[in-house]
């Protein structure tokens, strides 16, 4: 599904990813995870196509198109999906509108037909449910004066609503309490199926006891410095970042 | 095209009082032919601005002298039947009045006087003598605005309203100020006296458009009186093109416990300059000042807000909103005095711009002078490019870039519009919006 071959990324000048390599096929959980600063979130942004990241090498396939050749718009409509670590606040947008007009987007793209009002909110419905998330939360201004948690449960309804083939989840576990958390994760579980795919970036192997990863992988300084199963997530919960480190740095 | 002909505009102006006075016929025996004078007295003195502070970033006098001769500055009377009624605010009822050029239209007209004592101004000179030499003048009097003096050197008509002791009117009063710029360019000098009484309610709607592709000026002010426990809501609505100059003074007076929400919506206009000033004379008042651009092309706006807090416990609000598009420029000058026996004033200022192009450009300026110790106040001004992060939330939903920024530049700007509680109104401002952005209405 997701081909990332020696994907080298910079912003303002700076180099962030160094030759990322990464395989994510269909049904897969692959987790990222790594030290502040190690460019985890670069690569969850520069996924979702942020113009502020410049791509300096590589390539990206996605279900074998260019990925990094699409607009972000074009990326959610070929079913990429980013849950911001730090989801925005927009003043005078309802969430419900907001996500009445990406839906009908992406189904114009699709070759769909529009959804009517009365579908749309049926759908709206049973998405809530799974989600957990409230009615009068939606009617809101998208995110405005949202707790964290209602801002993670937010951008997890919307993946609900979207039905991304990739989701990439960007640090969905940062300021969440231990019942928000189980509430986003659960969210996230229900959605998975055979068909699409999950990446979760995190700094912290306490989301991973509620997503469990096929996959983990160490991102240190620009580049994956160790892949591994969910055991390895154990361990660097336990011995910390610094091994790791060391042993990148002995390898250079 | 408009004539190239330079002019002496001020002494112009000053010459064709004479002819002004010829066609007052019988009026220029009322107190107010006395105020007419002195005002022109006050007027030779300073003229029209050049390069005073007040005016700095929004200078008339190059427009005016350029693209108007004033060879017919007081028009006979027109009739809106050559051109229909698109003007008209769509579904909003209420207490119409209908100027063109400056003139009543009657025709056009449709109000009742037994909720509000309401007729063109020019029939209150001699019926309502008493609320004329009580209030016509009294607020702008001390105001050495150029415009306002030229203004009461020439105005004729406009709306007076008196608004009777708790008196809660729902039914607005709706004034159509139409330049009719189809054949020749028009000039008017609109000119409202509006009395709120004691515990009463109301709602005032100015609405300035042009007919027509010639140039047009209007130079208006109204005087407004909220007496004690009144709440009044004014709007001042311009939807023009860039022929248009407009100049006005909307003067408030506020008394004890008295409430004015102030709206201002301004679509487009080729020099506009809106000075709204506030005076709370007494304790316990409420301020609120609302206000939204929107411009393209060459448009030039320009607001100028005072509001003056003189006495203890009360509260002003403002928030002012642009979106500056191509070529277009705005100001936006925010006065607040707190007067040193205005302690426990709340006062808060919040001045917000969008610029969509380089070349746009947007002044800013609020002017806080307090001398009172125990107050609060606050302001605020931003002034950037659209929201990069929210552009790209957007985005990475799927919303294309057009759409996106449409739904943004719409949701900035109709939070201006959540304080309009007059339904029709709203809508028809939404749809404004709405068009404006190409985005589905609300």
């Amino acid at each position: 599904m997701l081909n990332i071959t020696n994907l080298k990324a910079s912003v303002e000048g700076k180099e962030i990813l160094k030759g990322i390599n990464l395989e994510v096929k269909p049904g897969e959980v692959h987790a990222i995870m790594g030290p502040n600063g190690s460019g985890k979130s670069t690569l969850a942004s520069v996924l979702a196509g942020r113009e502020e990241y410049n791509v300096d090498g590589g390539e990206v396939s996605f279900n074998g198109d260019d990925l990094l050749e699409l607009s972000p718009e074009d990326r959610a409509r070929e079913g990429v999906f980013l849950a911001f670590q730090y989801p925005i606040e927009i003043p005078g947008v309802s969430t419900t509108n907001f996500l009445k007009t990406a839906v009908n987007q992406v189904r114009e793209y699709r070759g769909l037909e529009a959804l009517d009002a009365v579908s749309f909110l049926s759908i709206m419905k049973e998405k809530m449910k799974l989600v957990e998330i409230d009615q009068s939360l939606l009617s809101r201004p998208l995110n405005e004066g949202f707790s964290g948690g209602e801002k993670k449960r937010n951008e997890i309804f919307q993946m609900a609503m979207l039905a991304p083939t990739l989701a990439i989840l960007d640090e969905t576990d940062s300021g969440l309490d231990i019942d928000a958390l189980r509430i986003v994760a659960n969210g996230v579980n229900k959605l998975k199926s055979e068909k699409n795919a999950t990446i979760v970036v995190t700094h912290y192997q306490r989301l991973l006891d509620y997503i469990v990863p096929d996959f983990v992988h160490v991102l240190y300084n620009g580049k994956i410095v160790k892949s591994g199963t969910k055991e390895l997530a154990m361990e660097l919960e336990e011995k910390g970042y610094d091994w790791i480190k060391e042993e990148a740095n002995s390898v250079v | 095209m408009s004539q190239q002909v330079d002019i002496n505009i001020n002494q112009l102006f000053i010459d064709k009082f004479s002819d002004f006075e010829h066609q007052l016929n019988g009026q220029k025996t009322l107190p107010i032919h006395d105020l007419r004078k002195k005002a022109l007295h006050k007027f030779k003195e300073l003229g029209i601005p050049n390069s005073h502070e007040e005016y700095k970033y929004t200078n008339f006098k190059k427009a005016l002298t350029k693209n108007f001769t004033f060879n017919q500055l007081f028009k006979s009377k027109n009739d809106s039947s050559s051109f229909g009624n698109d003007y008209i605010i769509n579904e909003l009822e209420g207490n119409v009045l209908v100027f063109i050029n400056g003139q009543f239209s009657e025709s056009d007209s449709h109000f009742k006087s037994d909720e509000i004592d309401i007729k063109p101004l020019a029939n209150a000179y001699s019926e309502n003598p008493d609320t004329i030499a009580q209030h016509f003048g009294n607020y702008s009097k001390n105001n050495e605005d150029s415009y306002a003096l030229l203004n009461s050197t020439y105005c004729n008509n406009g709306v007076f309203a008196q608004i009777g002791k708790n008196k809660i009117v729902n039914t607005p009063i709706i004034i159509y100020y139409i330049s009719d710029a189809r054949a020749d360019e028009a000039v008017s000098f609109p000119r409202n006296l509006i009395v709120a009484e004691s515990g009463s309610e109301s709602s005032i709607i100015e609405v300035y458009s042009t007919i027509g592709e010639k140039n047009s000026f209007s130079n208006a002010v109204t005087e407004i009186v909220v007496e004690e426990n009144a709440i009044l809501n004014y709007f001042k609505i311009l939807n023009e093109t860039e022929h248009v100059y407009h100049v006005g003074l909307t003067q408030a007076s506020q008394k004890k416990n008295s409430t004015i929400n102030a709206h201002s919506y301004t679509f487009g206009g080729g020099i506009i300059r809106n000075n709204l000033h506030i005076a709370q004379e007494d304790e316990n008042c409420t301020t609120n000042m609302f206000g939204l651009y929107l411009l393209n092309g060459n448009s030039h706006i320009d607001n100028h807000t005072e509001v003056d807090h003189k006495r203890p416990n009360s509260y002003s609000n403002e928030l002012y909103k642009g979106i500056l598009d191509e070529k277009s420029t705005g100001v936006f000058n925010g006065k607040i005095f707190v007067r040193r026996e205005a302690q426990k004033t709340n006062a808060f200022q919040s001045n917000k711009n969008i610029l969509l192009t380089n070349d746009a450009t947007i002044n800013s300026k609020p002017q806080l002078e307090i001398w009172a110790d125990d107050v609060k106040c606050s302001h605020g001004c931003t002034t950037g490019q659209m929201d990069e992060e929210a552009l790209f939330y957007l985005r990475a939903r799927g919303i294309d870039k057009d759409k996106a920024r449409a739904m943004l530049l719409y949701a900035f700007s109709i939070d201006v519009l959540k304080n309009v509680t007059i339904e029709p109104l709203k809508k028809y401002l939404d749809h404004i919006i709405a068009q404006r952005f190409n985005q589905e209405e609300l």
